[in-house]
């Protein structure tokens, strides 16, 4: 199982179909040990739905998905894999504090009930997103880019060998992506596996190894991180984010999208 | 005074409905935790609506096999249709055919009808449903005693004891299927349970306000708390208070225990959300500053550029 020639993520020919659609078209995604992997693309290029499906909360169409060698199901070593769903917040209807969010990030398969040193490990993955000051305070009252800590910390405390983040860093002001990257090195130097999807490399940008561009549902580039359009360093260049809009038209013609777009 | 009280805690129909109301009280709340946390408040009114109907079952097949008393299977039967009713609820809505919303309308639109024309068909009035609409806990008989301790101890067990496992369902159910946890049967877990405890509140404050044991202590409670299971035992306490005063107050002036329980429970709401600010605000000493410490994203020209 832990042979390090492995690979940590097979997925072959992985198709998705949600509410009639083909989200996701015959992906193949091999990801080995260590490697730390963005998973780039447009808004609705099927990103999001990949890591979901690729961790089993969206079901599969066609193909098939192992995970640390094992097939996709209860086989599967669950305290091993930590995920970062895409969240605006961290809330629900009843308070919470930070703990007891990261807290259930202790439980996984069969284990429904926290370990006895639970409490003590998600205060400290609380303190490696920077939160210990904020671990008993309620999540509805930390800002945003906070609550997005707590749920990073949440993925974290489980001490995961594979890690994955969809948008971990969107919303969150520069000096907290910084920190996060800096986390994210110091688990990727611990031979973390890291797989996740970014609008832009951004401050992760020295971290990431490889990069899997999505467009479409199906793989449009696999290999070293391609430089972002020249347009985004140019001053007037107009960004735009995810949930701003529509698409624009004139960019959906070249098969690309305003948020990212990548050279050709 | 004292031996006016004496005198209430001597009688043997007020010493069982203490024991339930006390019961009803401390577990209501325990599963209303769950439901308002995931925004699913009257899916305790919908249950009810059907053990509606099950009561009314219970006492259609009492009346065929003529059993002595005709009511004995209609906790029963309510039981049974309760956990029907739940798990079914629960299907409806994670499989996303029909919204919650309206699968609950429907449960509550059938549960009622179901229930009155069943019970015609048994021979019974609709005074004989008056009873389970808003409570009858004057009447508790000792078998009844039994059932309420009983149920109670399995929804604490439960809903005490999984308070982890239901927390993660609840708070985040893609980051509770993404950990490998038995997300459906969690779900169905919480269901039953709601089910269970709206068959015991019934007794007490009847189908009709049953929602209100579970979910109105859960809305006092958070406006003073900031944890999950402070939450839990503030809402639980405050159940207790409540159902043990009003039912109190109802042995020396006459009126409906369950709606004063309803009553007393939404007017400490009142107080406890006017209260609230005021105290928030002398606490806070009104001068801190709530924002995070976090550098500026941009440069200022002028000003302090941190």
């Amino acid at each position: 199982m832990s042979d390090a020639t492995q690979p940590v993520i097979e997925a072959a020919g992985v198709t998705v179909v949600l509410g009639g659609s083909p989200i996701v078209r015959g992906v193949d995604l091999t990801i080995g040990q260590g490697e730390v992997v963005a998973l780039l693309g447009a808004n609705g290029s099927g990103k999001s739905t990949l890591v979901r499906a690729l961790v089993g909360v969206v079901p599969i169409e066609r193909g098939s998905i192992r995970l640390l060698g094992a097939p996709l199901g209860r086989a599967v070593p669950w305290q091993r894999i930590g995920y970062v769903p895409q969240r605006v917040t961290a809330a629900t209807g009843v308070p919470a504090t930070a703990v007891e969010v990261v807290l259930s990030g202790t439980l996984h398969g069969h284990h429904l009930v926290p370990p006895r040193d639970a409490r003590d490990r998600a205060r400290a993955a609380l303190d490696a997103v920077g939160l210990a000051a904020a671990a008993d305070m309620a999540v509805q009252t930390l800002s945003g880019g906070q609550q997005q800590r707590v749920l990073i910390a949440r993925a974290l405390v489980r001490r995961p060998d594979l890690l994955l983040l969809d948008e971990p860093v969107a919303g969150v002001d520069v000096p907290s992506q910084r920190a996060f990257a800096t986390t994210l090195a110091e688990l990727a130097a611990g031979g973390t596996t890291v797989l996740v999807v970014l609008h832009e490399l951004g401050a992760l940008a020295p971290l990431i190894g490889r990069a899997v561009v999505l467009r479409h549902g199906t793989i449009a580039h696999d290999g070293a991180p391609p430089p972002p359009q020249a347009e985004h360093a140019d001053p007037d260049h107009v960004h735009l984010h995810p949930h701003d809009g529509d698409r624009d038209p004139a960019h959906d013609e070249a098969g690309v999208t305003p948020t990212v777009r990548w050279q050709r | 005074m004292i031996s006016d009280l004496a005198g209430m805690l001597g009688d043997p129909l007020m010493q069982r409905a203490l024991v339930v109301a006390c019961l009803v009280g401390l577990v209501a709340p325990v599963i209303g935790t769950y439901l308002v946390q995931r925004r699913l408040s009257l899916l305790g009114d919908g249950i009810g609506h059907v053990a509606l109907t099950g009561v009314a079952l219970g006492w259609l097949v009492g009346n065929l096999t003529n059993l002595v008393p005709k009511d004995a299977l209609a906790i029963p039967g309510a039981v049974l249709a309760a956990v029907v009713g739940a798990v079914v609820i629960e299907l409806v809505r994670s499989h996303g055919r029909t919204s919650g919303d309206v699968a609950l309308a429907l449960l509550f639109y059938g549960g009622i009808a179901g229930g009155v024309l069943i019970m015609s068909l048994a021979g019974g009035s609709n005074a004989n449903l008056v009873g389970y609409l808003f409570g009858s806990i004057s009447t508790v008989s000792t078998q009844d005693l039994v059932l309420t301790v009983a149920l109670s101890v399995v929804v604490l067990v439960v809903g005490v004891g999984l308070r982890a496992a239901l927390f993660a369902v609840c708070h985040d159910e893609e980051f509770a299927r993404a950990a490998g946890l038995p997300v459906r049967a969690l779900n169905i877990t919480i269901a039953v349970v709601a089910a269970l405890t709206v068959t015991v509140a019934m007794r007490v404050v009847g189908v009709l306000l049953v929602s209100a044991l579970m979910i109105v202590p859960v809305a006092v409670a958070q406006l003073v708390t900031s944890s999950f299971r402070r939450t839990m035992l503030t809402a639980m306490a405050i159940g207790v208070v409540v159902c043990v005063s009003g039912l109190t107050i109802t042995y020396w002036h006459d009126a409906s225990p369950g709606a004063t329980i309803v009553v007393l429970a939404i007017g400490l709401y009142a107080l406890v959300a006017a209260v609230r600010p005021l105290v928030v605000r002398a606490r806070r000493g009104g001068t801190r500053d709530p924002h995070p410490d976090v550098a500026d994203d941009v440069v200022l020209t002028s000003g302090d550029p941190r």
